[in-house]
Order: C-alpha cells, then structure tokens, then sequence
C-alpha cells in the first residue's frame, strides 16, 4: 500500500506487496478481513476529519473555479490570507471547486469547529476582513450568509437547503462541488468515492455491469439521449484486442459549463465513473478529451489522475483485480464538431475532427478501428451512484422514460446564474422561476434557449414542459448538452437565431454541401433581416425569396447533413420563427428590431440642441457616417450608419442618442 | 449470403458489406454523385446520393450507408430529389459563373447536375467563392474559386499517388483545398501526375493551357513546327469525338495535325524504340558490371521528380535515358534539324502527351542545350481534342495520313509503352536480343500485363533469372520502394508508370469516371501489338538507321549527351 | 532513426516524442505553440518531418483548430467570449469597443506586439457574463465602458515591468 494511504490507514496489515483489494472500503468503514472495532472507529474518525465535521482550526475555503476567479476569487483569497495573518488568526485556507451559484461568486465557506459550515457570497476583498473576523470567533456577516450547511439552520441564520436555488435540486453528480478539495483523493473517498469501483470490480462481471447500467436507464448526457447501458453492450461484444474508452469533455455548447464545473470540483467522480465504464467494455485505455479553454480544470484532472494511480484505483491491477487502465488526457484545440464522436475520435488520432459517415458506429470500430465507447462526462459520473446505490435507486429519480438528473447551466438575463441539478421531469418554469429567480432587472421572460446551437428557444407559453429527452423534442428544442440561457424582453429573438447560426457557420467542419453551404446561406438571410445595409449583398427581392427559402432550406439542411451537428443546426432557426414570427416578420417588412438588439438596426442620431460641433464622433465613426464641420451641427447619414455606437462612446456631451 | 433489398420496389440482391450504391445501379437506376469515387474511402461529403429508407428518419448517403437485409430504397422520392436539388443550388450560388469560359465546360459535373435536376433559375442569391487562382506551377491550375470540396483530388493525391501534396484546410466556410500554407502548386511536393485534374469533377483543376502559345507559333510563318504524339494517345483521342473507347486513330491524327499546319507529324513511339534501345542497353551493362540494381525506368516525369524528392537514395538506381519525349525533341533540334537545313532556334517543338507532368518535364533546365528547350510546348490529349475542334476538323471523316520520317516508323514495342507495364516488356524483348542475339520466343510477358498496380514476373535471359515489376500509380511505387529498404522484396528492373494502370490512364487523358474505359484503351494498345509486323524495337529501321547515321550506338558518347539526363534531390515542402 | 531537423527550440520538444505516431500530432503542435506561441512554417515543416506527414497535412490540420495561430500574439493577448450568455449579454458591443480602442481587428496583433485580440467560443463562465480573459485572466460583467481603464491598467503594467 502507498504511502499516502498508510499515513491513514494505520490498522491495515497488509503491505506494498499484498495489497488489499477492499482498502477503499476499509479506509473509510473499517478493515473488511478481521473484526476490528479499534479499527473501524479510527476509519470512522478520520472520515470526519476528512470531511471537516472535526477539528480544532476554523477553515476557509474559497471557491476558485474559472468562474469564481472570473468574479475575483483570486483577489479575495490574496485578502483572506493578508486578513488572517494580520489578525494572526490561525485558520487552514483550502481552495474548492464551484457550489454552483455563479451569480453569488466569489462564494467563501467558512467552517467553525464545533459550530457547523457557513457560505457566504459575493465575498469581494474587502469583505475578506469580516470573514477572517468570523473565524475568529467574531460576529457572523449574516448580509454576506447563503446559507448554513446541514439539515437545519440556526434559529436567526437561513439553512443553505432552504435558500431557492438549491431547495428543489437534486444534487447527485455535483454532490461534492464547492464542498470538497478536489486537489486532493481523501477527500473524495472520505465521501464514499470508489467505494462503488471496488465493489464492481469484486462482484461483477463487465457483462452485468452492462446489465446494470441498461437496467438503470442511464442516457448519455451530451445531448443524444441514447441508452448508456446499450452502447457498452455493443462494444463489449465486439471481439477485438484493444478496445477503448473515451470521456468527452469537449463541451462546446455555448452557454454549457458542467463538465467544466464537475471536473474543477470533483474530478474523481469522473476518474470512477470511467474505471467503471472501462472495466465493462473491457477497456484498458481510456481517454479524456478536454478542450483547452478548460486550463484549471486540465489541471486538475492530471493531478486527480496522478493520485489515483498513486493509490492504485487506476493503473495496472486496479485493486487487485486483474483489470488494468490507463487514463490519458488530450486536450482538444478548439473545435466544436469535435464534440461529435467520430469527430472526436478523428482529433485523438491526429486528425482534422470531420465526422465520418456512421455505420460502423464507433462501439465497433472506432479509435485506431478498435471498438470505442465515447460517454459524455456528466454521464460517466452519474456511473458511481447508478453502481454504488443499484440501478432501482438511480431510476427512481427521474421520469419513466428519462431516469436520474440532469445538470443544467442557467445564465443569461436571469437573476441567479449557475450550475442546477434537478430531477428529469422538472418543469423549465421551476428551474427559471424558483431556481433561477426569475429574470434579472425586473424585466419581462421572453424565452429560454436550451440545447445549444442544436437547441431551440421556449417561450413563456411552453414553460410547463418538463425536462426529459422526449417532452423537449415536442416543442422543437431538445436536451443538448444542457445550457439554458434566458432572454428577456430586451432579446432579440432574431439576433440570437443569427448568433447560433454564425456560430454554426463558424464550427461546421465544412465536410457536407448541406450544412457548410445550406447554414451559410440561412445566415445571410438572417444577417440580411438584422442590418440596415444591403448586407451579404442582398437586394431587397432577394431579402424576401431568401426569407421565403428558409424554412424549406432549413429542412433541406436536416435532411440530408452528415452529422447530428448538422442536422440540428436549423434548429434555432426554426425554432424562433415558430414562436417569434412577429419579430422576424418587423425585421422584414418594417426593417425595425422591436426589442432592440439588433445593433444594424438602431437609429442614432445627433441632438442639435447638444452638439457642440466638436468632431470627436466624425473621427470615431468607422463608416464615414457622421457630416459636419468643426463648430457646426453634426448629422448623421443612415443609410450609411451601422449602429456601432462608436459616436456614443466619443461624445463627451450627451448630445448622441439612441432612438 | 446475399442480402435481398428493395429499389424503388424492385428487389435486388447486395453482397455483404456493400454499399447501397452498386445495387441501386444494379437495380437500374442511377443516384448522382459528386464525391464518390471508386477504390477512394467514401466520406459521405457531398451528399448527392441520398436516398430516402423506410423507417429512417433522415436521408441516407447510398455511397456510405452498406445494405441490410429487407431494406427499402427510394431512390427518387420527392425528399431525396428535393435535397439534391437544394444541395446543387447551394453550390451553384458559390459558383463563379463563368462556364463559357471555363476549361472544364461541357464536361462539368456540376453543370451535367443542373441539367439534369432541371434547374432553371437561381434559387439562392449569388455567393462566390473568392478568386485565388494558383497557375504558379508549370503543369497545372488550380482555380478555388470553382472547387466544391468532394476531396476526390485530396484522396487520389493521398489514398492513390501517396503524394499528398494538397488537402483540406481551414474550416467550415472558410474549408479550401490547399497546398501546404497556402502557398503555390510550384514549391509543393506535387507531382504534377494530373490525376487531381481527372478526378475533379468541376474546372477547379485543369493543366496550364498551352494551346494558346502553340496556335501562335503556328502562325508564325518564321517558324518550322513540328509535333510528337505519344504511344497512348491515338487511343484515346477519339473518344472526344465520339469514336468508341480504344479506337486507333493513329492515321486520322497525323491528318488533323497537318491540317492544323503543323509542319512535320513524328510518332513518340518512335522514339519509345529508341529509349528501349538505350534503356535495354543500361540494362544489359548495369547486370554486367553489377548495378546499381534494380533499374528504374525513367519515362514518366511525375515518377522521376517522385524519386527526387521523397526518395531520393534510389536516384542512382534511375535509368539515365531521357524519356521519349525529350529524346525526341533531342533529335529533332539536332539530327533534324541538320537534314532538313533549319537552324534549330527556328524550330517550334509540340509534344501531344497523355500526361501534365510533361509540361513541367519539358521545363526542366536539363532538358534544354544552350538556351534552346528540346521541348517548347507540351499539349495533353484534352487540349489537342479541343484544337481540332477549334481548327473545324472533322476527325471522323478524315483519310488517315502517315506520320513523315524520318521519326514516323515505330515497332509495335514502342506502342505498348501506353500501357502499364508496356515499357517492360518491349525492353525485355529488346535485351533478350542483345544478349542472346535472338529475340525472346515468347514475346507477351502476360504477368506484367492486366490492371493490377504491382505486378511481378521472374524472366530468364541466357540462363539468367531477371525479377521483373511493373508498378503504375506512385503510391504503390512507394510502397515498393520501402519494402525493397526493409529488405522485403529482391528485384532487377522495375518499370515505373505514376499514373495507375500507365499512360493510358494519364492525368492528360480525356474525362472518363468508367474503369471499363481504360480497361478499353489497355486493349487496344495489345491488339496493335499483337497484329504488328516488328514487335522488338530493334527492327525499327529507322531507328537503325538513326544509329547508322548520326548516333553510332546505344550509350555512345553522342547518345550520353542527347538521350541521357541526370537527377538530383529536390527541395520541396513536403 | 527520423532526422530532426528545424528551429532550435522545437528540438527538445520533438525529442519529447520519440517514435510518435500521428496521434501526437496535435498535442505536439500545442507544445511548440507553448514554446514558440505560434507555429512558424518551420516548425508546422519540423514537425511533420518527425512524424512522417506531408507537411500539407499538418497544415491541413493545425488550420481545423481555433486554438492555432500562424503569426505571433502581443504580450496581452484578449479572449473575448462569444459563447451565448456573454452574447445576450453585450459581448458584440464589448468586441466592438476593443477593435476601436486597440485599433486592431478580431485575430490580429497590434503594431506595438502588445495586445493581440481573439474571439474565442464560450470560455464556460457564463454566469459572469460577459466574460474577456487577458493572459489567463478572467474578467467578469464587463461593459464596453469599463475596458479603457481595463487595457490602460495592462498599459501601465507594461512600464511597471520596465522600470
């Protein structure tokens, strides 16, 4: 056994050469091969140690997830640390993953010994001194309070499970995130991890590990919805010698951060989720493909990775078992087809990521022509509770035909941002309403775009509908990865079937006519409607035939596309001129964009009352809109003004204004 | 086990593992295609072929999608016609729309497509692709503008020729062909093969036309112009008039030539008996004084610049002859030149070539002496077709006419050099002769003969075993290459053609997709060969006479100097 | 035995790679662009070479990736989200607002070297919307007005460092 280990586990008599194959359960509920209370009761102590319900020092963990950072967690950590030491207050300052609420970062988790745990949020640097004074044993900042850990609040301090937004999830694959040190294995096996890997591995075969995974109706999670379980079958029964596993973290969806989230902050979830996996297809190779926008979290899977070798949960003879594996991590550089898994699989070998044409599937020949299962992230760490509580257990969440949960990010113009978990079935209106506190601003809901470019926008009249992989595809929107941007009234709904579809303009891998040229084409339209100018060119006849083609080329386009990427790409199209025909049709009988978002489509002009002729617009303007002279009224051309606003920002007298 | 499917209601039967394609062309019904190509990986790009299946959602490629038992194909379903249609208008608005202009006009798949779909008016506003027209290179033009990215010359380049000087980049719309950073055809790896140009099915490839400089040295009454013909092209040309696959119109040519005033007709087999003369003799000298073997044939120029660039460590082992061409030209500014009194500065040399890699051959400073190219202007098949039409000839109707001497007689060895694999058996014949003073009493080395891209074949030549190949397309050539490194494979002369299946099949050769139609043009040249009256390239008495009278004798000091070049590694970016 | 062959510093890179397959083609070009910040034509040459691939093909590839660059970035290099929260959120306006003030088009360096700007697709901190990063530095909820005083405080670090 590792030394890391015999530092725990001080009542093991095994040693480095026979190591015990149920040390996971041991560390943390006791030695397995003898009756040993002495033992057991020293498991159980440092179970609690790990999780922080004992100890003398207060801690303080700051969640520095790309997310946090972004909102300054760096700069309150610095503070923290400058704060504890001037008051020389001792305290262990530990860096966590995200909690989840985005909107509250930078978020900051105080534990007091014997008292209990505290999150606190917006906790900027200027705050940091109230927090150190709280671990000291001062007042406790109750503005700055989410919330308090467990199952009751103290009688003036609100429960964290109480608070909106955590009240109706139900937090399975993010149950650590925020709350452990995902730099470190104890961490997560003093929670229960691997404990689900050490047992499959005992008392299963890969065959019923399939069984299992199918009997539990575990879906994939990125967006397809196919049966986890059956695609394991698949490769499992392809005869080859090298079969391999593949987590695909090349979570491209705009608006989609989980995987992000539940790597940053509980990375072995998914190392046991993939042993897992591995082990029933029998696959002694896997890998993680991860986009390189994701550095923190590259991080912090490489070191999760080192040490769970370290502890032999992966590596050669995984717990003694016979099964080897080996976790290799390739960093994706920036493509968005590569999410696609025979585009994925191209990208390991070296390749350009254009999907190839399916059969064969990639469960019977896929990386390197071996078989390969490809399982999204959020899927493979739903494995370790599917295993360790049994597929009954996992099916009861969730709805008959979509089971378990799924980990949505809510952003856009609402007023709590973040990371949710909810069971499949829940309704959009509670996740945006309850969980999400409505839209942000006091403005009014106008729709919730779900599913990505492959996605559609609900709008309030279809609210009601229930999150699973069947319900959503009923309103032309599907699961997608799950991002949920929320647009409010100030959202132009024709903007944002213009924004996917540049994005799909500039993500299509350009293999298949219909979706390299089909998406071109339906983005000029798009792009002809939402600016003022002739635009790509087009004339006002042509404008309208194009408006006329869309629908029939956007079908054209699912038809006939190569890959799921392609198919769905007319998706945001048709699924704002389903709902928001209103606005298309201002767009191009009225050249006007009701709500204002579209920039083209602005009307600036210039106060004569307020404009002191001073020129600064004139030399700002990047069209050579803006007439006049020095000292005279200046005008604005608008046939030639693209609505940039380059003149507001230069006049310095208010005189510019937007209609 | 064959697997029953239905077509349109008619069942068909596929064979495991087959692609939809072939029974629905089976069946009798033909789905257009633009990015198929047979022997090449399908990559389901372009999607022309889809085809509606009962039960399935979507549409399905039928080049990709392998048949499975109790399928039901529509193949024209108003969807899938409906989607090809949308897919062919989507390309047309990036379309340049230049077709009268464009090289590739009336043998355009894209404008076949339009056609056929019935497309008579523009559906999608016009979108062009920007002009980035590459002609640095001295064989072939590439012209973006026009590609619609099926990446059949990307495959045939990588897949086929083991090239790989163009492929794929950038992305989405912004996805083109390219050669390494963009840059220029010229300082590629490309060898100039044309196999590209063949492949595409729309102008985005096309040779460097150089018919606009012979029609003006025609006219220019300074200048004596004279022209060559390769062995394969009396084979082909025909089929750009509309004469069946494989019909000789050796005599037809050689009228439309000097109808077109061109003022001396001489045939390229002519002088492929006069290389066979000098390789057959390289041959006979390298056994005997021991190597370096295995001798390469040297005749096609993409192979040579082949060798020079990615293997270069068997550039000794490349035979020195020049190739037909170039000893022609060779003779024809000297020997000829002499006897008909002209100074050679004033003589315009055309070679009529099934091949684009001769344009930049022609090009290469070796081959020229003082200042002078042996060569001026190098036609391929396709742009003499389009001379005589230009010119208002009427091939078919023409008496068949000789060519003129003294390099207008050829044996029927010369001939087959169009052939793969041809080139090794008229020199075999030809050193047989001489090391036995008789020629061989079997003449049709029939192993090396066929389709096949390696072929091997044991001979013995006065009680001498010789281990031949024949090997046609580079990528197998390389494959040879690296197994003789390894030690895999013991060989004494391998023949060496870069495009698969040889001359017939030349990046210069008119447009045909139909194995059936090289296999047609392969038959012709054996059929000549087989009713011909001098088979061994010896008995060319006017290539003896050529000796008598000018050269002396084979690998002489005059022959070193006019018939021989040298090679050397090449810098490319590769 | 491959000759290695090409700029200095791909060297040890390279050599990290023995007997690499095409595999590592795509890691081995993010280690030179790590080392080089950009793939400079010997290297794209360099690294084909070692892995046996038409230097076409590499090209072919490393153009596929957003993450490739062709020239060198400035020493503050901005990513600027476009992912869909960061969009419905003003990120348009903030590209804008940064093309005006560094005078330089998205996927350009400045004169100067010392801003390079990059649209990038969605950093996943759409809850701080929008989001930019410099050098790895996430700023969150931006407005195009704030970003004068953001590039000015880079500006000044820049002569801090030189002093």
């Amino acid at each position: 056994m590792t030394d890391r280990l015999r530092q725990t586990v001080r009542y093991c008599r095994h040693t480095g050469e026979t190591p015990c194959p149920d040390r996971v359960a041991c560390l943390t509920g006791g030695p397995l091969c003898r009756e040993d209370p002495a033992g057991a009761a020293a498991a159980a102590d440092w179970v609690r140690r790990v999780r922080r319900e004992t100890g003398e020092k207060p801690v303080i963990l700051v969640g520095t997830g790309t997310c946090g950072l972004a909102a300054g967690a760096g700069a309150t950590l610095a503070a923290l640390n400058v704060e504890l030491v001037r008051r020389k207050q001792e305290a262990e300052l530990v860096e966590v993953g995200c909690l989840g609420l985005c909107s509250s970062e930078p978020i900051v988790d105080l534990v007091l010994p014997g008292r209990g745990r505290y999150s606190f949020g917006p906790v900027t640097a200027a705050d940091a001194g109230r927090i150190a004074e709280a671990a000291g044993g001062g007042e406790i900042p109750a503005d700055l309070l989410i919330g308090r850990h467990g199952p009751s609040g103290e009688a003036d301090l609100p429960a964290l499970a109480d608070h909106p937004f955590f009240r109706s999830q139900t937090r399975i694959v993010l149950a650590n995130c925020g709350l452990i040190d995902p730099s470190r294995i104890e961490e997560y096996l003093a929670r229960g991890g691997y404990r689900a890997l050490g047992e499959t591995l005992k008392n299963r075969t890969p065959a019923e590990v399939c069984s299992l995974v199918e009997a539990s109706g575990l879906r994939g999670r990125g967006g397809g919805g196919f049966l986890t379980g059956k695609k394991w079958r698949i490769a499992l029964e392809t005869t080859a010698d090298r079969k391999f596993l593949v987590g695909n973290a090349d979570e491209g969806d705009p608006g989609a951060f989980m995987d992000r989230a539940v790597i940053e902050g509980d990375p072995h979830r998914l190392l046991e989720g993939m042993a897992i996996a591995a082990y029933a297809i029998r696959a002694s190779k896997a890998y993680v493909y991860i986009r390189a926008e994701y550095p923190l979290a590259i991080r912090r899977l490489k070191e999760a990775i080192r040490q769970a070798e370290e502890l032999g949960l992966l590596g050669s003879n995984i717990l003694d078992s016979g099964f080897n594996l080996e976790i290799a991590v390739k960093t994706g550089a920036g493509a968005f087809v590569c999410g696609e898994e025979t585009a994925l699989i191209g990208s390991i070998e070296g390749k350009r990521g254009m999907p190839r044409p399916r059969p064969p599937y990639p469960a019977v020949s896929g990386l390197f022509g071996c078989p390969t299962v490809v399982n999204n992230v959020e899927t493979l760490a739903n494995l370790p509770d599917v295993l360790g509580r049994g597929p009954e257990k996992f099916r009861a969440v969730g709805t008959e035909n979509s089971a378990g949960t799924k980990v949505f990010a809510l952003s856009g113009k609402i007023a709590r941002t973040g990371l949710v978990e909810v069971a499949m079935g829940t309704r959009l209106e509670e996740i945006v309403f309850e969980i999400g506190g409505g839209v942000a601003g006091g403005k009014k809901f106008k729709a919730v775009q779900i599913g990505g470019p492959s996605g559609g926008c609900v709008p309030v009249q279809h609210l009601g509908t229930e999150v699973d992989y069947v319900s959503l595809k009923t309103i032309g929107a599907m699961m997608g990865s799950g991002g949920l941007v929320v647009m409010d009234e100030d959202t132009c709904m024709v903007d944002v079937a213009r924004f996917f579809l540049e994005f799909i303009q500039r993500e299509s891998c350009g293999r298949c006519i219909p979706c390299r040229e089909g998406t071109r084409q339906l983005l000029r339209t798009l792009e002809s409607i939402t600016s003022r100018r002739e635009a790509a060119g087009l004339n006002p006849l042509q404008r309208f035939q194009s408006v006329i083609n869309l629908k029939k080329l956007a079908e054209t386009i699912k038809d006939a596309s190569l890959c799921g990427l392609g198919q769905s790409s007319p998706n945001p199209v048709l699924s704002t001129l389903n709902f928001f025909r209103e606005e298309y049709e201002a767009h191009v009988y009225e050249r006007r964009c009701p709500s204002g978002g579209c920039v083209e489509l602005r009307t600036l002009r210039i106060d004569p009352e307020k404009c002191v002729g001073c020129t600064a617009c004139v030399a700002r303007c990047p069209t050579g809109a803006i007439k006049g002279t020095a000292k005279k009224m200046h005008y604005i051309l608008l046939e030639k003004c693209v609505g940039c606003g380059a003149c507001l920002e230069a006049c310095r007298f208010g005189a510019v204004e937007r209609e | 086990m064959k697997i029953p499917i239905t077509v349109n209601g008619r069942t068909v039967e596929a064979e495991p593992g087959e692609m939809l394609l072939a029974p629905i062309r089976r069946a009798g019904y033909s789905v257009p295609t633009l990015c198929y190509g047979e022997g090449m990986t399908p990559t389901g790009a372009c999607r022309l072929c889809v085809v509606e299946i009962e039960g399935r959602s979507g549409l399905a490629t039928s080049c990709a999608t392998p048949a499975e038992a109790g399928m039901e194909v529509l193949t024209h379903s108003p969807r899938a016609v409906e989607a090809r249609r949308t897919i062919v208008e989507l390309l047309l608005a990036r379309h340049p729309d230049d077709c009268l202009y464009c090289a590739r006009h009336g043998f355009c798949r894209l404008q076949d497509l339009a056609e056929d779909l019935g497309i008579r008016r523009r559906r999608f506003p016009a979108d062009p692709l920007p002009t980035r027209l590459d002609i640095s290179s001295p064989a072939i033009a590439r012209d973006p503008a026009k590609c619609i990215l099926c990446g059949k010359c990307v495959r045939v380049c990588e897949e086929i020729q083991g090239v790989a000087a163009i492929d794929f980049s950038g992305r989405g719309s912004e996805t083109r062909i390219a050669a390494a950073f963009d840059e220029g055809m010229n300082i590629s790896s490309c060898v100039y093969c044309g196999q590209c140009v063949r492949a595409c099915p729309t102008g985005a490839l096309a040779e460097q036309d150089s018919t606009g400089r012979v029609l003006e040295a025609l006219q220019d009454p300074e200048l004596t112009v004279v022209v060559q013909h390769a062995p394969s092209i009396s084979v082909t040309l025909g089929e750009e008039f509309g004469l069946p696959a494989g019909k000789d119109v050796d005599g037809l040519l050689a009228a439309a030539l000097r109808r077109l005033g061109f003022d001396r007709v001489f045939d390229t087999s002519f002088s492929a008996d006069l290389t066979i003369m000098e390789e057959s003799s390289e041959l006979v000298r390298r056994l005997e004084t021991g190597g370096p073997l295995p001798l390469l044939t040297s005749c096609s120029p993409g192979w040579i610049k082949f060798v020079e660039e990615f293997h270069p460590r068997f550039i000794p082992h490349l035979s020195t002859c020049k190739s037909p061409q170039q000893m022609l030209g060779a003779v024809i500014k000297t020997h000829f030149a002499k006897l008909a009194g002209i100074v050679p500065g004033k003589i315009f040399s055309v070679a009529i070539m099934p091949c684009t890699a001769k344009k930049f051959e022609a090009a290469r400073p070796e081959m020229a002496r003082e200042g002078l190219p042996d060569i001026d202007a190098v036609l391929t098949t396709r742009e003499i077709a389009r001379m005589i039409r230009m010119g208002g000839i009427d091939l078919a109707r023409l008496e068949p006419e000789e060519s003129d001497p003294p390099f207008g007689e050829r044996t029927t060895a010369g001939k087959i050099f169009g052939a793969g694999g041809g080139v090794m058996e008229a020199a075999l014949r030809n050193a047989h002769y001489l090391l036995t003073g008789s020629p061989p009493e079997r003449l049709e080395l029939k192993e090396i003969r066929g389709p096949a891209g390696i072929k091997e074949a044991e001979v013995e030549i006065a009680g001498r075993k010789l281990r031949v190949a024949a090997v046609s397309g580079t990528g197998n050539a390389r494959r040879v290459l690296e197994e003789m490194e390894a030690g895999l494979r013991e060989l004494d002369f391998i023949e060496v053609m870069t495009c698969p299946g040889g001359c017939v099949n030349g990046g210069g050769q008119p447009y045909t997709a139909d194995p059936e139609t090289i296999r047609k043009r392969v038959r012709a040249l054996y059929r000549l060969d087989r009713s011909g009256e001098r088979r061994v390239s010896r008995e060319n008495r006017s290539i003896q006479r050529l000796y008598r009278e000018f050269l002396g004798e084979p690998l002489s000091e005059k022959s070193h100097r006019l018939l021989h070049t040298a090679y050397s590694p090449r810098d490319v970016t590769k | 035995m491959k000759v290695k062959t090409g700029p200095e510093k791909i060297i040890p890179i390279l050599a990290a790679y023995p007997e690499a397959g095409r595999d590592s083609l795509i890691p081995l070009l993010q280690d030179v662009q790590e080392a080089e910040g950009y793939l400079s034509r010997e290297a794209v040459v360099a690294v084909g070479r070692h892995l046996g691939l038409p230097a076409g093909k590499v090209y072919g590839v490393a153009t596929f990736y957003n993450q490739f660059r062709f020239s060198p970035r400035g020493r503050y290099h901005i990513q600027v989200c476009r992912g869909t929260a960061c969009h419905v959120r003003g990120s348009g306006t903030l590209l804008g607002r940064l093309e005006r003030e560094l005078k330089i088009a998205a996927g350009e360096t400045g004169r100067d070297g010392l801003f390079s700007l990059e649209v990038v697709s969605c950093i996943g901190a759409c809850g701080l919307a929008p989001v930019i990063s410099v050098n790895g530095e996430y700023h969150g909820h931006l407005t195009g007005d704030d970003i004068p005083a953001l590039l000015e405080d880079y500006r000044n670090r820049e002569t801090d460092e030189d002093d």
